[in-house]
């Protein structure tokens, strides 16, 4: 079943788009051979290309390859179970040739699927260019019908309408190709729009191209593997409405067709119980085949290709390979990294590390800054520290000590650990705060996660926090979701959270980065006040010397996953000793040259 | 060289608003904004969330809508102008956006994004051109055939900049071109713009929060807050000492990459508060 | 939030007043077949025109819609060409039929979707890759040829279940339920497998973003951020689901009340078509419309509400 569903569910997903990239292909039919070999590489989608290519030409070729004509009738065979007699598949109640009636059938069920594609096909995507390109009251009205008429199941219209279609199974599937273009619709609309705000749509309008060429040239590129893709699921959809309808008796009862076979052979099921195994079967498998095409040709032209996880071997080679974690410990640390490596699978079985080695010491009191510049590992160390490091991280080696236990090994302690004894800072306010809970309740719930307190007592204890972080209402922000605040005050309220459960040590991922610059003078005001008052170690990731020179004791520059230059922040200042980090330091602009 | 209209570009007493849903009153980005910048010179625009600088680039570009007021480009309004008119009068003004990853069409190849603005000429100039832009940026010959994807930021950048050189443009606005780069990458991207400008005496609008980038790259810096420009001067005037409470706080907020100038600067901050409160300044 | 509920509700309106009047325009358009339809095909033209002036098809078509619409408003859909039966009540006798079909089904699909999906996402392996199966699977088979094979094999080999007919959960609530069993069963494979996957896929995405990461930092363990956190934020892409789900079903039940002979709406429209009793097909229309704007509705509106940015504006 679930026409319309598969092609929803298509159509929902293609348009959410993921993380970061915007639902653009990464390959779009212009560098053809690659899809092809892609494809070709796919046991699923070789065997549905195989079927369906052998039902494009058993279609074809019914005539010649037919044992029996559709019409010939044997009565002393009707009723005849498959595999007993002259007739392959069985005979059907009128004696007749199952295995030929449904060869050439399959003429009926090709030409359906043609119109159906191309009736949706051009009605969809036509719409759908226009609607997404030029919004307003074109969208508007055109997405209204759209849904109008996607509201309805497919086949109750289709049964409504037979007095005026009559038993005319194209005519009928023109019309189904019009009920189940809005799917199309949707799927070119959310593309183009999505396009639409895309920057190289604003460039090619300052390049001054006319908006009849932009959509030519840029929407239709980014709509085309989209609309292959979903040809798969519609060409599904319409097969099994087909199949229904002359199930039902509404199609041409004068013409073979799959649905009409099935149909007489579950009538007489009773009589001839195996008559019905074959037109299920084909019915099925052929609608099988159509929505298998469909997610391989997804995969082929905007997956990333087959992602091989890091085989167990590669690990432990990689893991063997680290050299020994250098000396011990400071025992006066809060915290010590030592010899942390991180790696990631290639896509290829291997594994690509980007923390290659990393020692870092942390005291109570100590702001340490963690500097560098994006792919040096800085955040793949905070995280690690963390225990958040996401699940396709491999831990290639080292420890992270802390008050005697090494929470890269023992898991307990590292969930003890967590928002009790070491809490995390993000780095954008708003998306790291859930957006179904008022503030108040997501703090309560973190704290009382945290420690064993009543509701009351949390309450009184977050209220007297967020005062404390500088925000002017303390009880009227309790109850407000967090898009009713802004930015910096977002920042505040994580800030409180994190220190709500009174934690030795901060792990700080950017957490001014996000914000406008005057708010961030604020925060780190916050933070330093914050540790000279309960005595805090903090790791502060970040990529801004400014902020280093504005709040760091200490600072680890961070390059290709290892530490190059570790030194109290004046020293390094004033006297870096890695060439890299003298580079960092002549990039950096100041408003006032010192 | 300054043509008889005066400045290459002036806006006079731009409004630019928003309409919203229902009753409520419509919201106004750009509040009565006038700048000029003349051949050849970099004006920066410096602010913070919500001030406007973005609006002001894309209103110059036609990409917002200008409620009132005129944008004149060398003597010509172009303010109210349809995309076709633009082409015609307006495509002396070019930009370069923020994000490196989706000012680039990611399924065309870098020479057809390149040629794509330039409308005349047999292919095989247009091939010239293509060398001769990627040339101009630093960038080698054979990039033209790769695909956005196969480049880094930095070089995605340079890419961006070398379609806005691809019409000889006049005036290029720079919006945050590099606020998503390393700090090394924009070392490297503003050289490249600098030196572009040394060469052709093309003007640029830089748009940017950062006010060390600003004072790095233009001659004069325009402050806005809330859609009004609140101060404008030299660059280094703005920089080292300027003058509106807003602007001073600016200022003092944004730290430099010294820690004991810094402590000092600090300690300034909060006493420039303490003032502004108790004079019960905006 | 009255806003968007009244928005929404004037929405619906004109989506059913829109369906109604397209279908009626479009089935009622040639009165002189319809006529002929009723009468048989030898009939004399005499006899159809005055078959046709006695169920008031020669009047214009936009006359007959606006009399039909006055007796909708009055509680009337009208009477049968050949029975004379009010349809209103050919309706009523169908509808405990299909909606305790639909009803039942909606009411599984929903809670082991919801199961099986969050398991999936969250604990990921077997139970993913079989559920992937299972939605594929469940996709490319109709609901109706699943019938058909449950009927061959439950039913006509084995017996245990009757293949064809309905029985009154009045008349005895134990053969009410064996009757409903297979139908039940044919239409959820498919139904859950479809709803359980995107049911997956919204659960998968949230636990990707970042206020899920920032609230294992606070210590909060897994379980209480799906049934706290996640499942909050997935509520209200899962109604979407539901609906999306609940209305493809109502074109499924229509093929699996042939095939097991349930005497529902379904089986009334297809009866209807065939003998071109049209006022009665509008009614089965009317039902359809009425449901899916129904379930719309409800979806969305409780989909806002749930969305503090939506409730509170």
């Amino acid at each position: 079943m679930s026409t319309e569903q598969v092609v929803s569910a298509v159509v929902d997903r293609e348009v959410a788009p993921d993380a970061a990239r915007p639902a653009a292909p990464h390959d779009d039919g212009r560098r053809g051979d690659r899809v092809g070999r892609r494809l070709l590489r796919d046991p699923l989608a070789v065997v549905s290309m195989a079927y369906v290519a052998v039902v494009i030409v058993v279609g074809v070729l019914a005539p010649v390859i037919a044992p029996y004509s559709p019409d010939y009738v044997d009565v002393d065979l009707a009723n005849t179970a498959p595999f007993t007699g002259d007739f392959v598949l069985g005979g059907d109640s009128s004696g007749r040739d199952i295995l030929s009636r449904l060869l050439w059938a399959t003429r009926g069920t090709l030409l359906a699927c043609v119109v159906v594609l191309v009736v949706s096909t051009v009605v969809g995507v036509t719409g759908g260019l226009l609607a997404g390109y030029f919004r307003g009251r074109t969208e508007a009205v055109a997405s209204w019908v759209a849904d109008a008429i996607m509201a309805l199941p497919g086949i109750v219209l289709l049964i409504a309408l037979y007095t005026v279609i009559g038993p005319s199974i194209p005519t009928a599937m023109a019309v189904f190709g019009v009920l189940i273009a809005p799917a199309n619709y949707r799927l070119v609309r959310a593309v183009v729009a999505e396009v639409r705000g895309e920057l190289y749509i604003d460039a090619a309008k300052v390049s001054g191209l006319s908006d009849l060429r932009i959509i030519f040239r840029h929407v239709l590129t980014a709509v085309r593997a989209p609309i292959i893709i979903q040809s798969g699921f519609v060409l599904a959809a319409g097969i099994g409405i087909q199949a229904g309808l002359e199930f039902l008796g509404l199609g041409d009862p004068r013409v073979p067709s799959w649905g009409g076979i099935l149909e007489q052979a579950f009538s007489t099921i009773y009589l001839n119980r195996g008559a019905v195994v074959a037109p299920a079967l084909v019915v099925s498998l052929t609608i099988l085949a159509f929505v298998l095409l469909g997610n391989a040709l997804r995969d082929a032209l905007q997956g990333s290709g087959r992602r091989r996880p890091a085989t167990a071997a590669r690990v432990a080679e990689a893991r063997a390979a680290r050299p020994a974690p250098s000396a011990a410990a400071d025992a006066e640390a809060l915290v010590s990294v030592r010899g942390l490596a991180i790696g990631y699978p290639d896509g290829l079985g291997h594994v690509r590390p980007v923390v290659d080695g990393v020692d870092l010491c942390v005291h109570r009191g100590e702001i340490h800054g963690l500097v560098g510049e994006s792919g040096s590992g800085k955040s793949q160390t905070a995280f690690a520290m963390l225990g958040l490091l996401p699940k396709d991280a491999v831990v290639l080696g080292g420890a992270v000590l802390f008050d005697g236990a090494d929470l890269l090994a023992d898991a307990g302690a590292m969930r003890r650990a967590r928002g009790t004894r070491i809490a995390y800072v993000p780095q954008e306010p708003m998306s790291n705060l859930d957006p179904t809970i008022t503030i108040g309740r997501q703090l309560v719930l973190g704290l009382r996660a945290a420690k064993r307190m009543s509701k009351a007592k949390a309450r009184s204890h977050l209220l007297g926090l967020l005062a404390r972080v500088g925000i002017a209402d303390p009880e009227a922000v309790f109850d407000m979701y967090p898009h009713q605040i802004s930015g910096g005050m977002a920042q505040r309220v994580l800030i409180t959270g994190a220190i709500a459960g009174d934690p030795e040590l901060i792990v700080a991922d950017e957490p001014t980065t996000a914000l406008d610059v005057t708010v961030q003078a604020d925060v780190l005001a916050l933070l330093r006040e914050l540790r000279d008052e309960r005595g805090l170690g903090m790791v502060l990731v970040t990529h801004d010397l400014g902020v280093v020179a504005d709040i760091c004791d200490t600072v680890s520059v961070m390059r290709h996953g290892t530490i190059v230059e570790h030194q109290e922040v004046r020293g390094l200042f004033a006297a870096p000793e890695h060439p890299y980090t003298r580079e960092l330091l002549s990039s950096a602009l100041d408003p006032e040259e010192a | 060289m300054e043509t008889d209209h005066g400045p290459l570009l002036r806006v006079e007493h731009l409004v630019v608003e928003y309409r919203s849903r229902g009753l409520r009153a419509p919201k106004r980005v750009i509040d009565d904004v006038s700048i000029e910048i003349g051949a050849g010179e970099t004006l920066g625009l410096v602010g913070e969330s919500g001030s406007g600088k973005t609006t002001i680039g894309r209103a110059i570009l036609g990409l917002a809508p200008v409620t009132s007021g005129r944008i004149v480009f060398d003597g010509t309004d172009i303010s109210g102008l349809r995309r076709r008119e633009r082409r015609d009068r307006a495509q002396g003004v070019q930009a370069i956006f923020q994000d490196p990853y989706s000012s680039l069409n990611p399924s065309m190849s870098i020479a057809d994004i390149l040629v794509e603005p330039i409308r005349e000429g047999a292919t095989a100039a247009k091939r010239a051109r293509v060398r001769e832009l990627l040339d101009a940026v630093g960038l080698p010959s054979d990039a033209g055939s790769r695909q956005a994807r196969e480049f880094s930021g930095g070089q995605r950048q340079r890419i961006a900049i070398a379609r806005a050189l691809a019409l000889r443009p006049r005036l290029i606005i720079c919006d945050e071109p590099t606020s998503a780069l390393d700090m090394s990458t924009q070392t490297r991207v503003l050289g490249l713009l600098r030196e572009i400008q040394e060469r052709t005496a093309v003007s640029y609008l830089f748009i940017s929060h950062d006010l060390g980038v600003v004072r790095a790259m233009s001659d004069r810096t325009a402050v806005l807050l809330g859609g009004r420009l609140v101060e404008e001067g030299t660059a280094d005037q703005i920089a080292r000492d300027p003058q509106h409470p807003y602007s001073r706080r600016l200022q003092m907020a944004t730290p430099v990459a010294d820690p004991e100038l810094q402590a000092r600067r600090r300690r300034e901050r909060l006493e420039l508060l303490r003032e502004q409160a108790a004079a019960g300044v905006a | 939030m009255i806003g968007f509920t009244l928005r929404r509700l004037a929405s619906a309106l004109l989506l059913t007043v829109a369906v109604t009047f397209v279908t009626f325009m479009l089935i009622f358009s040639d009165g002189n077949a319809i006529a002929r339809a009723t009468l048989g095909e030898t009939a004399t033209q005499e006899a159809v025109d005055a078959k046709a002036l006695q169920l008031g098809l020669d009047q214009p078509v936009l006359t007959q819609y606006w009399e039909w619409v006055q007796g909708v408003l009055h509680g009337s859909l009208g009477n049968s060409f050949f029975t004379g039966e009010p349809v209103t009540a050919m309706l009523l006798t169908r509808l405990p039929v299909t909606l305790s079909l639909t009803v039942i089904v909606v009411l599984l699909t929903a809670v082991v979707s919801v199961l099986v999906g969050t398991l999936a996402a969250v604990r990921g392996g077997w139970l993913d890759r079989g559920l992937q199966l299972l939605a594929v699977a469940g996709a490319a088979v109709p609901a109706f040829i699943v019938a058909i094979f449950l009927v061959l094999t439950v039913a006509v080999e084995w017996g245990l279940l009757p293949a064809t007919g309905y029985v009154p959960f009045s008349r005895d609530p134990v053969e009410w339920v064996r009757s409903l069993t297979l139908p039940v069963l044919a239409i959820l494979v498919g139904s859950i497998g479809g709803a359980a996957q995107q049911f997956r896929g919204a659960i998968s995405e949230i636990l990707q973003q970042d206020f899920v990461r920032t609230l294992r930092s606070r210590g909060i363990g897994e379980a209480p951020i799906v049934f706290r956190h996640v499942l909050r934020s997935a509520a209200a892409p899962g109604l979407t689901i539901l609906s999306l789900q609940t209305i493809g079903m109502l074109g499924g039940v229509v093929l699996i009340e042939q095939v097991f002979a349930l005497p529902g709406v379904g089986d009334l429209a297809v009866e209807m078509t065939l003998r071109s009793d049209i006022p009665v097909v509008m009614g089965c229309v009317v039902f359809t419309v009425l449901v899916v704007v129904v379930v719309n509705l409800v979806a969305d509106v409780v989909g806002a509400w749930l969305n503090p940015k939506v409730r509170l504006a």
